[in-house]
């Protein structure tokens, strides 16, 4: 058991084991996709080619990485998108920031599932993930020519470089967004074994997920 | 007649411009040799091609290309586009000149035109995948090309082409190799009737001077030379006897230059990506700094043990 647990008794199931699978999916293939885009986002990086076996290697296998991860947070996305709607308690949270980043949480709501910031993270995976997914496509001889078989659309050369800056623009993003998800599950102590085991202590919840806990326990009659 | 390049000697001649020579390499830092070579240029006299194609034939024979047979739609264009094999393509444009009534067939030689500010090496991603040499040659270099195609993205003329058979990009290399020990383009050197001349690039230009008031004398007032400033001239430049319109020739672009996006894409975004994405991650140290470790204490155990009561 980890320091952190301070001889917890109460355990309570976070994530099943399909819902983890699915997590490390996405996970995997977006550190994939960050480094091979990252070699193709400045020359500073392209030594990174290496680990995919190349520059021709990592040119065909990115946009399959982007398949994968995208088919597989659709699965997160479906899986998750009920806990992550708005609700007003997200505004009160945002509002004291403050002390969520001083880590003072008895000034904040109780919390359920997810937090405002959490559901800010998904969601803006979502929109940015749909954009690469689309100027992705964009940018890839194979999957422009399936479009053109399938919807006869052929972009412009000038949409293209839209594609090409909007691409890069996103990844940004996405990348700037997975530091603060890696971050948060690194600063939030407690926070891992719900990804890896599933399980969290009582202890966490009571202190994070506080709503979120009550309903846990409600259920368990 | 503009005098002819003679025959190459069958002696071994040493190259006349090497990987020394280069101006510009793709996604590298170079530094170019303090003395240029002298810059070579391709001239096309639109008005004097009489389509023959023969540019077409020597350019395939000499890259050991094949081009697939393909089918006829009712125009001269075949193939109907660049493509990976075909670095060179007449265009066949008809006319009718609304000054004069006639009726007048633009055909214009398409390929590289081996820009001095070439987007394609801008935009490419791979170490030396796209070089400039000193004289103006702008070459592919298979090795190093990954088959991103962003070099189409990055030329303002749509002139390379991804292989459907290795993934790699093509284009025009203004015959590099030929050029090399002396000889002019293959293309050149088959041309019927010196429509095509090659020379360094201010003998094609006094060349060209002297085309030009040839046609100007014979009523093509607005005839000039082709050879863009906004991608700071080319390498391969044309007289065309509309120079005016040059978007009467197949649609060559009136005034070519890098599109901002590639700029943009290229540029900035590049920049500010680095920037947030490293201040995004100095941001997390500092705040684990200030902050420390968000931790579970003894008494959140106490309280969850408390609500789930004898549930667990």
């Amino acid at each position: 058991m980890s320091e952190a647990d301070h001889g917890a008794r109460v355990r309570v199931r976070r994530y099943s084991g399909t819902a983890r699978l699915n997590h490390w999916v996405v996970a995997i293939t977006f550190v994939g996709l960050m480094l091979s885009g990252m070699a193709l986002f400045h020359p500073s990086f392209f030594g990174l080619t290496a680990l995919f076996g190349g520059g021709q290697m990592t040119r065909w296998l990115h946009p399959w990485m982007g398949v994968v991860l995208s088919v597989a947070f659709l699965g997160l996305f479906l899986r998750f998108f009920w806990q992550n709607l708005p609700e007003g308690t997200d505004f009160v949270w945002l509002a004291r920031i403050r002390h969520v980043l001083s880590g003072k949480e008895e000034y904040l709501p109780e919390v359920g599932k997810y937090n405002a910031g959490q559901k800010f993270v998904f969601w803006s995976q979502f929109v940015l993930i749909s954009v690469m997914l689309v100027t992705g496509i964009g940018l890839w001889d194979q999957g422009l020519a399936w479009v053109a078989q399938t919807f006869g659309f052929v972009p412009t050369m000038d949409q293209r470089r839209w594609a090409a800056l909007l691409h890069g623009s996103a990844a940004i993003l996405a990348v700037t967004i997975w530091i603060i998800h890696v971050y948060a599950a690194i600063w939030v102590r407690g926070t891992m074994s719900a990804m890896i085991s599933g399980m969290v202590t009582g202890g966490w919840g009571w202190r994070h997920h506080r709503k979120w806990l009550r309903k846990e326990v409600g259920n368990r009659g | 007649m503009f005098p002819v390049i003679p025959n190459p000697t069958t002696d071994k001649v040493a190259a006349k411009f090497t990987d020394k020579d280069l101006l510009r390499r793709s996604a590298s830092t170079i530094q170019a040799p303090a003395q240029r070579q002298p810059e070579v240029a391709k001239l096309i006299d639109v008005s004097k091609c009489i389509g023959c194609k023969a540019c077409q034939v020597a350019c395939l024979e000499w890259n050991d290309l094949r081009e697939d047979v393909g089918v006829n739609t009712g125009v001269y264009d075949n193939p109907h586009d660049l493509t990976a094999n075909s670095w060179t393509l007449m265009r066949f444009t008809e006319w009718e000149n609304p000054q004069t009534g006639n009726l007048e067939w633009l055909i214009r030689k398409d390929g590289c035109m081996h820009c001095e500010d070439p987007g394609c090496l801008k935009a490419c991603p791979s170490p030396g995948a796209i070089v400039q040499y000193t004289n103006g040659i702008v070459d592919f270099v298979k090795d190093n090309c990954i088959g991103c195609g962003y070099c189409v993205k990055g030329c303002p003329f749509n002139i390379p082409r991804i292989s459907k058979a290795d993934n790699k990009a093509y284009k025009c290399t203004l015959c590099s190799d030929r050029v090399a020990v002396g000889q002019g383009p293959a293309c050149q050197k088959a041309c019927p009737t010196q429509a095509i001349v090659f020379g360094t690039k201010d003998e094609m230009t006094k060349w060209a001077d002297k085309r030009i008031a040839d046609l100007k004398s014979r009523g093509f007032d607005k005839a000039g030379l082709y050879n863009p400033p906004g991608v700071s001239g080319t390498h391969v430049m044309y007289v065309l006897h509309h120079a005016d319109k040059p978007s009467l020739y197949a649609g060559l672009p009136d005034n070519p230059r890098i599109s901002p996006i590639v700029e943009m894409w290229k540029g900035m975004s590049k920049y500010a990506g680095m920037a947030i994405v490293g201040l995004s991650a100095v941001a997390g140290v500092v705040h684990y700094l200030f902050a420390g470790p968000n931790r579970v204490s003894a008494e959140d155990e106490e309280n969850a043990e408390k609500l789930a009561g004898g549930k667990s």
